[in-house]
């Protein structure tokens, strides 16, 4: 068994095939050249796979186009797939997330746009309607815009319990809703928010990433704008586990595919210095959900290294030992076959990498 | 009839047709509300689903800008062009 590792970047969506070892990759041209791809939805729930990706022409706008036979052809809709209903008066201007619900609910898949709003499919993700009860929060007009626009970028639903569905926008936080979506309420007790007068608000975070542990539901991790937390209470309060990291900047969190308490991510300096820490390309490894950290650069390039990886441009892959890839706005794309420990180079020279995705085929 | 003169790069969208004859005429608002109801897929290229033009594509009647509002004659020549502001980074 390999891995297809879709890579969306500023220009193009790139389709990586590896060998059997996950070391060496065939990179296929670019697909939608010209067009940002900013999130790879992928479905296993079917009978193949199914990808979902997010394009994004700068000049004729958003869209998803689907593919059912990883890759090989796309099929976009007539019709927006994704819009907002007259009465919203807003316009998407972009797909930041596209994820299938739970397995309890085949054929739907859910998406998270700029500006922050959540749709669902109910048809695999050929259609979306808006969530309404989330668009007309009453928090919504306090909801402000990061650096990258106002989006909601993080959709987990509960692998348990399709009612149950956490999303995370930036900036907003995170909100819950336990009903299906009737209803949502913010879940931001313990992170923090440095950038208002009261560090400490119901809402208003700029979270940048939540990922869900893979042996308990409830524990949660979290990526934040300066921070990095955890939950054990399914995000009722969050805890620091930034202690041991050299920064808590950065924007990717990748939980294990199937190992309680490992995660991943790629710390940056500062808000205000965006590059790695030292200038070093280091990952950074838990196993015991964020009490301490370690490096890991065994193949990565040496000496000073300035480029970002994106909230969305991490991943793991399902096998074991698990894959991690992780792309940079440089246009390298890195893969790691034994959770870490020995890196290699899929690819480089591509656009700015903003997704990556692996799929076990 | 109005002609929408469709760019090279948006005829996968019509069809592979570079010229689209619509009935309506009077405005370009009137004429785009065709075309998103004959071919929505280039329709959603041109305009967001407020109906608004998008930011990066400009539309001439007759040679001469246009706006939604913009007065549209039964033989007139409509354009639309990617704007050279637009593009990837």
């Amino acid at each position: 068994m390999t891995v297809l590792l879709a890579i969306g970047t500023q220009k193009g969506l790139f389709l990586a095939t590896g060998d059997d070892d996950r070391r060496a990759w065939q990179v296929g041209p670019a697909l939608f050249p010209g067009t940002a791809v900013y999130t790879i939805g992928v479905d296993l729930r079917g009978p193949r796979p199914r990808l979902l990706a997010a394009v994004d022409n700068s000049h004729f706008g958003p869209s998803v186009a689907v593919s059912d036979d990883l890759g090989a052809t796309w099929h976009e809709p007539e019709s927006a797939p994704i819009a907002f209903p007259e009465d919203a008066g807003a316009a998407v201007e972009r797909v930041w997330q596209i994820v299938p619900g739970s397995a309890a609910e085949p054929g739907v898949v859910y998406a998270g746009t700029q500006p922050s709003a959540l749709f669902r499919s109910a048809d695999g993700g050929r259609s979306f309607e808006l969530v309404r009860a989330l668009w007309e929060h009453p928090h919504r007009p306090q909801w402000g815009a990061g650096f990258g626009g106002q989006a909601i970028h993080t959709i987990l639903p509960h692998p348990g319990d399709p009612s149950r569905l956490l999303v995370a926008m930036s900036t907003g936080g995170v909100y819950r809703s336990g009903d299906g979506g009737e209803s949502w309420s913010p879940a931001n007790q313990g992170i923090k928010a440095y950038f208002f007068p009261d560090p400490w608000p119901e809402f208003g975070q700029c979270v940048h990433r939540v990922a869900r542990d893979a042996g308990d539901p409830e524990q949660l991790y979290a990526q934040n704008h300066h921070g990095v937390y955890r939950s054990t209470d399914g995000g009722d309060s969050w805890q620091s586990i930034a202690g041991t990291l050299p920064s808590d900047f950065g924007f990717p969190i990748v939980a294990h595919p199937h190992r309680p308490g490992t995660l991943w991510n790629f710390p940056l300096i500062a808000d205000s210095e965006r590059h790695p820490t030292g200038l070093r390309c280091r990952v950074y490894r838990s196993t015991d959900a964020g009490e301490k950290w370690e490096p890991q650069h065994e193949g990565l390039p040496d000496g000073p290294y300035y480029p970002v990886v994106l909230r969305d441009a991490m991943c793991a892959d399902s096998l074991d030992p698990a894959g991690v890839y992780f792309g940079t706005r440089a246009g390298e794309v890195f893969a790691t076959n034994d959770e870490g420990e020995t890196w290699s180079t899929v690819v480089t020279h591509l656009p700015d990498v903003l997704s990556v995705r692996a799929v076990a085929v | 009839m109005p002609v929408l003169l469709v760019p090279g790069v948006l005829r996968a969208e019509a069809g592979g047709a570079s010229r689209l004859e619509v009935a309506a005429a009077g405005t370009l608002s009137a004429v785009l509300a065709e075309v998103g109801e004959r071919w929505p897929l280039l329709s959603r290229r041109i305009r967001d689903e407020r109906g608004a033009l998008r930011r990066y594509v400009n539309i001439f009647v007759d040679g001469e800008q246009a706006a939604l509002e913009t007065p549209v004659a039964p033989g007139s020549e409509i354009q639309v062009l990617p704007s050279v502001a637009g593009g990837s980074r």
